[in-house]
């Protein structure tokens, strides 16, 4: 068996790909305002260190982050901060979170740059702090902090690099105008990974329904031992997991990641970045973006700026508003539909489909699920969807996890199948959330039942030591009553250990008690008679606890 | 695409050709059989939806109520009396699917459920109404004859000169006393294997081969079930002067209807791939078993519900290994 090996299920659809390639990347002009999100990945918060009224050069840091809590985020243009503000990010719910907003000056001005021909020879830590420095995060969608990905795999243990071409959603034409275009760039940003993990092979898997970039990067690999692996196009086998068994004949364990089978993934357009950050010193300000939909009058692809308002660029690309149904971020498959044109473009913003009611018609009524099993034999994942929607719907959480719920990549080829037109993706997304919701309050669950045990515990242990306490009494006064010799009290009572830290609780109440009449003395004189009573009680006690302690002090030393 | 409605359309288109050669070689009584079994399957279907208050058009257009309404139509004996028909049909929609919830929550093909019920209700009507082949007649009864005769109009001396066992029947309860070449020699068998039964089974098996490249079903069930049966009669009943041979077996009954459009049948079915394997196998064994050592000559009906039964507990034990685990979990959740 040789590459490309196989996936099991997969679904073939219509790419839509042709009408966003009819010409190349385009270069939009500089809207009125950028608004640079804080946070365009997984992990933390950037710190922003700028202020509102500061002027930043293009490429200048905005935010700060450190390694391996987040990637920082740099001025998309040179201009004027007017605001940190909570602004609308693209999230399929509208959330707003913290954006810095920028009025450009029409200059764009560079920051000065740390030019670096010589970049290969850099150490291998300064290679990934100048990676994080540049704000790379997976430009693939995901959005995982590059660096950090690097370091997880943890060097050695890579054998072989994958660099996915493979854009397998409808639509988008991002990577692939990307390689056909800059292939160098994505072949020398590919060659610093592979040597940074010190991997022993490295692979570029692409579908075979992007011929001319799969020319530019065979000619772009002679010579450099770099295989280019071209996959039947099969939704979706730009998945992680599927690209890996398609290049490698493996499977990554359900519980692990990559790195346990020596693999590790980038995005082409990842590789790209990373080659511009090293070699010109130039951090992540902008990504290429397929603008397309038959609301657009010409779709293509942009060098899009981060912070740029998606209608900008909506616009330049000729949108036709009243037309306009949906407006997608990503692909029709995995993407999400935006709540808000005026969101910004952030670092995983790799595809905008502006489509019409033509293109996107409301999807019948769901009918009643069969069983045919269409949606089996699209599983990628070899999961039985139609059981997980069963149990998903009857919110029997359980077995939909005994199923391999979680298994699930929400790739949408069961849902794109069914014939009954139901939405089966988000049945496993409902129940996964219902899931880890359940998991959330069984584990504080699971600590208030803890807390109350403890608290059970100690105020046990304080009653027995209590009544051992007065069992110790009784019979201190049992034997002085009988008038046992001190010898026979000291081998029988007990030590002097003990008595010394009776002592000290004596002492402890008598204290207390004190206290608690002078504030009785100034505060409720009514209280005043019982506590005094009380604190004779305790004075009693403590004689007889010291008087105790003296006996056993004697009997022990003579 | 496919679309559930439209999936049941060409399952019905599929059992076309099965039909033409049922009515090319036994007459009109299955024409008019499916015909009047969709009507009453659609009609109990409307009715039971409106009581229970669900959209009536909407799932009506599913075309599931005309698919069973036309497989007990083609299952069901050519001559049979309308009355048992209708039983059949209403009982199958009433009974065994809207009672379970409808479309996709019932347990049991509910075409078989409405054929058991009447087999075993009306036995000696589902075992004498059988048409006998038109080439053996002297004059083949026309539509409006038919229509009488089911309609329970006709005359019972020209209901019987028309009807009689089937093939598979004959042979099960002569081949005691007689040996195959005397059994055989009755004109019903023909010079192949059972006229006119070869070339309905041999039409619904090219309509099943049409859904299988549809990807309407797979090829597990009737694979399984087929190889299954070939294999018990290969076991059990090699000797032809002792037990109904092989050919007969796939050729003679219902057994290609059964494997392409009755076992198939996703709701009822098991799940994964293997455990269609396993299904199929079931209905073959348990078909050969009853077919051999019961007492009825075919029992498509029985061995599939009794399969239906085991579906839950096969979907549990067949599950597919899901990438990146090392093997497939099984059983119950624990």
């Amino acid at each position: 068996m040789g590459r490309p090996f196989d996936f099991p299920g997969g679904i073939e659809l219509p790419d839509n790909k042709t009408q966003s390639l009819q010409s190349p990347i385009r270069q939009p002009s500089l809207p009125d305002h950028f608004a640079v999100p804080l946070l365009q990945h997984i992990g933390e918060h950037a710190r922003a260190c700028v202020q509102p009224g500061d002027t930043v050069l293009k490429g200048q840091r905005l935010a700060d982050s450190d390694r391996g809590a987040g990637v920082p985020v740099h001025a998309p243009t040179s201009g004027t901060v007017t605001a940190i503000e909570a602004r609308q990010v693209p999230h399929p719910s509208g959330l707003e979170d913290w954006c810095v907003r920028i009025e450009p000056d029409g200059r764009d001005q560079w920051t000065e740059l740390a030019d670096c021909p010589d970049y290969a020879e850099l150490p291998v830590e300064e290679q990934l702090s100048r990676i994080h420095a540049a704000g790379i995060a997976g430009l693939g969608g995901a959005g995982f902090p590059t660096d950090a990905k690097l370091v997880a795999g943890d060097g050695a243990r890579i054998r072989t690099l994958i660099l996915n071409g493979a854009e397998c959603e409808p639509y988008i034409t991002a990577d692939q105008s990307l390689m056909r275009e800059r292939p160098e760039a994505i072949i020398a940003g590919a060659r610093i990974i592979s040597s940074l993990l010190g991997a022993e092979e490295c692979l570029i898997g692409i579908e075979d329904n992007k011929p001319e970039a799969i020319k530019a990067l065979q000619e772009a690999t002679n010579g450099t031992g770099i295989e280019v692996v071209v996959v039947r196009t099969r939704y979706p086998s730009g998945g992680e997991k599927q690209l890996i068994q398609l290049l490698t004949g493996q499977e990554v364990p359900h519980d692990g990641i990559p790195a346990d089978i020596g693999v590790l993934c980038q995005n082409i357009a990842t590789a790209e970045s990373i080659y511009r950050a090293l070699r010109f010193g130039e951090p992540v300000i902008s990504r290429i973006t397929t603008l397309t939909g038959k609301a657009l009058e010409r779709p293509g692809n942009v060098e899009a700026r981060i912070g740029t308002p998606i209608i900008h660029l909506l616009n330049e690309a000729g949108l036709h508003e009243d037309n306009l149904k949906r407006l997608i971020m990503g692909g029709p498959m995995m993407g999400f539909d935006l709540p808000s044109i005026t969101a910004p473009v952030v670092k995983g913003t790799n595809c905008l489909i502006a489509g019409t009611a033509d293109e996107f018609p409301d999807s019948p009524i769901p009918q009643p699920c069969i069983r045919c099993g269409l949606c089996e034999q699209a599983c990628p994942m070899e999961l039985l969807p139609q059981q997980l929607y069963w149990f998903a719907r009857s919110g029997e959480y359980d077995k939909a996890e005994d199923f391999n719920l979680f298994d699930c990549i929400e790739c949408g080829a069961c849902s794109w199948v069914c014939p009954s037109s139901i939405p089966l993706v988000q049945y496993y997304q409902h129940a996964k959330g219902a899931i880890r919701e359940q998991r959330r309050e069984q584990e504080e669950a699971d600590r208030a039942r803890l807390r109350f045990e403890q608290r059970q515990a100690r105020l046990e242990k304080e009653k027995a030591e209590k009544e051992e306490r007065r069992q110790a009494r009784m019979e201190a006064r049992k034997h002085k009553a009988s008038g046992a010799t001190p010898e026979s009290a000291a081998s029988s009572g007990p030590d002097l250990e003990t008595l010394t830290r009776r002592r000290d609780d004596a002492r402890e109440k008598v204290d207390e008690a004190r206290a608690k009449l002078e504030e009785a003395r100034e505060t409720a004189p009514e209280a005043v008679t019982k506590l005094e009573r009380a604190l004779n009680k305790h004075q009693k006690r403590l004689d007889s606890a010291e008087q105790a302690l003296a006996n056993a002090h004697e009997s022990s030393t003579e | 695409m496919l679309t559930t409605g439209r999936i049941m359309q060409w399952v019905i288109a599929a059992t076309l050709p099965g039909l033409l050669a049922l009515t090319l070689f036994f007459g009109w009584g299955n024409l008019i059989n499916v015909v009047w079994c969709t009507l009453v399957a659609m009609g109990t279907e409307a009715l039971i939806l409106a009581l229970r208050k669900r959209p009536v058009t909407f799932f009506l257009s599913d075309g599931s109520a005309a698919l069973t309404g036309v497989l007990l139509g083609l299952a069901l004996p050519p001559l049979l009396p309308w009355w048992i028909s209708l039983i059949a049909a209403a009982s199958a929609i009433l009974l065994a699917k809207q009672l379970y919830g409808g479309l996709g929550s019932n347990l049991f093909n509910p075409a078989m459920v409405g054929y058991a019920l009447v087999l075993i209700s009306f036995p000696e009507a589902m075992t004498t109404n059988w048409a006998q082949p038109l080439a053996l007649l002297d004059e083949a009864p026309g539509l409006l004859d038919t229509l009488a005769i089911i309609a329970s109009l006709a005359e019972p001396a020209t209901i019987d000169g028309i009807t009689g066992a089937t093939p598979l029947d004959v042979y099960k309860h002569e081949i005691g006393s007689r040996l195959a070449s005397t059994v055989t020699a009755d004109p019903i068998f023909g010079d192949g294997i059972a006229r006119g039964w070869e070339w309905v089974n041999l039409a619904f098996l090219a309509g099943g081969l049409f859904l299988i490249r549809l990807k309407i079903i797979t090829w597990h069930i009737p694979a399984s079930f087929l190889g299954a049966l070939t294999l018990m009669t290969l076991l059990f009943g090699y000797d032809p002067d002792q037990s109904v041979p092989v050919q007969m077996h796939l050729f003679a009954g219902a057994t290609m209807l059964c494997a392409f459009f009755i076992a198939t049948d996703p709701v009822s079915a098991a799940t994964s791939n293997k455990g269609k394997l396993w299904y199929g196998a079931g209905i073959g064994i348990l078909l050969y078993i009853i077919r051999a050592w019961g007492s009825y000559p075919d029992a498509v009906a029985f061995a599939v519900l009794l399969m239906n039964f085991a579906v839950p507990f096969i979907d549990y034990y067949t599950r597919p290994r899901t990438y990146g685990h090392r093997k497939p979990e099984r059983g119950l959740p624990s």
